[in-house]
């Protein structure tokens, strides 16, 4: 074991970093313990922005695609979402609201909207108009077509928004030190306190959560597809993926 | 974190009205004497997005190529490239450090990495797009496999393939504010050089919007002019 870390020079310093910490010239501890609590504090902005932006953008994102409207806005919204560096976002949340939990939530909800709502407009408009009519021909009022037919069948494409959105949050997250909020990133920013091990250690801290957070979110999504979609899986997501980029994969 | 809040302050901040500046309000006049200052970093992220997106695209495309005549390709290609496009730019560029050192390697590595998978899977995409008829009908005039993709596949391809650049190139120019991290210089350095202050602020962020706006439009006009024929479907 002890070789190995060796073996992998900086990395295994690093991920000794990780594991067991060290104790600063000022006498602080850093690393070890320490970190859980920077990806604790990581995890809950990132849950926090994540909840409040799929609380505003599923429902916006069914509504608007129940009543096959706002395509312009649902579409463009991702492509603007796209152009805004997330360093300027946080920026721009400092330079003019301040620093603290609460701004930079909100900066990571600003973040974490377009793909959302992109995606479930998308998949909601997928949805065939035959199914849609014969929902209604069952007697179905509109708000249980939207809850028993539409969403169901949107909720794959729906996950994959979540699911890309989710990643860029954590990423994002890593520079939000800059706004006072001791994320993994903070070894990253502020690097006099750890050195270039912790720095080290913190990205590989961040990779890590960033691919399990992949990884996690498309188990839920192959959870929560409805079994008729899956019998077709190859032909419904190449469709999706032809129109809409990135933003629709499933 | 203080001595970081304590670092910002000292920035230099003259020119401009004295009073806007003062209270850190948003300065037209302080950013007409102090637009120079983001001449260079700007210079060097349209730099980086670039030579980025050139390298990406040429991956991108050898990948897409070998995955068209080799189906099972595209299974291990989308995962390899699906987890570069997962990891943080931000963590890779400390990822990177030990290995390639600070510079504009570094950060243009982690830059080409993220954009492969979108290129990728657009260009696949154009290219399964391809009507099978029409791919019948070159076969039927006896072209060969290799001017079959080059002269039908490939230009009837060409729409999805550059929409996939124009999303690669706004993310680009999006991450590449980053780049400063791995000691790659862009507007992001100018940002995060006061990052209090709001006339920088804005006018380091906007520049970096704008300069994504111009590089879709470029890529889009691109677009329009070697694929003719979508145009006069539209109209």
């Amino acid at each position: 074991m002890t070789t190995t870390i060796a073996f992998l020079g900086e990395f295994g310093d690093a991920i000794q970093f990780i594991f067991q910490g060290q104790t600063t010239q000022e006498g602080t501890e850093v690393g070890g313990s320490q970190f859980l609590d920077l990806t604790w504090e990581h995890l809950k902005l990132t849950f926090a922005a994540m909840g409040v932006a799929c609380a505003i953008a599923i429902p916006a994102g069914l509504w608007l695609g129940h009543i096959r409207r706002g395509s312009f806005l649902a579409i463009s919204v991702s492509n603007v979402g796209r152009a805004v560096p997330s360093l300027a976002l946080i920026a721009l949340f400092v330079a003019y609201l301040g620093t603290g939990f609460t701004n930079v939530t909100l900066a990571l909800v600003l973040l974490a909207i377009p793909p959302i709502l992109t995606n479930t407009y998308v998949a909601v408009t997928q949805v065939e108009g035959d199914t849609v009519d014969a929902a209604r021909g069952m007697g179905m009022t509109g708000a249980e077509i939207v809850r028993k037919v539409e969403l169901p069948l949107a909720l794959p494409l729906i996950f994959g928004g979540v699911r890309i959105s989710a990643v860029n949050v954590i990423a994002t997250a890593t520079i939000a030190p800059l706004a006072g909020i001791n994320t993994l990133g903070d070894p990253i920013i502020n690097v006099s306190g750890y050195g270039d091990t912790g720095r080290l250690a913190a990205a590989m801290c961040v990779a890590a959560l960033a691919i399990f957070t992949e990884l996690a979110l498309g188990a839920v999504q192959r959870a929560v597809t409805p079994a008729g979609l899956k019998l077709e899986p190859d032909t419904a997501s190449r469709r999706m993926r032809l129109r809409f980029g990135r933003e629709a994969t499933t | 974190m203080l001595d970081l809040i304590a670092q910002l302050q000292i920035q230099d901040r003259s020119g401009g009205e004295a009073d806007c500046v003062a209270d850190n309000g948003f300065c037209p006049s302080w950013i007409v004497d102090n637009f120079d200052r983001y001449t260079d970093p700007l210079v060097q992220h349209v730099y980086l997005t670039v030579i980025s997106l050139v390298i990406g695209f040429g991956i991108s495309f050898g990948l897409a190529l070998l995955a068209h005549r080799r189906r099972w390709f595209i299974g291990p290609i989308t995962q390899i490239t699906g987890v570069l496009y997962t990891l943080p730019s931000l963590a890779v560029f400390f990822l990177l450090l030990p290995i390639t050192g600070r510079g504009n390697t570094t950060a243009i590595i982690a830059l080409v990495s993220y954009s492969l998978l979108i290129i990728f899977r657009n260009i696949m995409a154009g290219l399964d797009n391809v009507p099978a008829e029409t791919k019948d009908a070159g076969r039927g005039m006896g072209l060969t496999d290799r001017q079959l993709l080059w002269r039908v596949e490939l230009p009837l391809a060409l729409p999805e393939i550059l929409a996939g650049l124009r999303i690669a190139a706004t993310t680009t120019v999006g991450l590449a504010t980053l780049a400063f991290f791995a000691g790659a210089g862009g507007l992001g350095e100018q940002i995060f050089a006061d990052i209090i202050f709001k006339s920088n602020v804005v006018t380091a962020g906007g520049l970096a919007v704008l300069l994504a706006a111009a590089l879709d439009a470029v890529i889009l006009l691109v677009q329009r002019a070697v694929t003719p024929w979508t145009r006069a479907r539209a109209a």
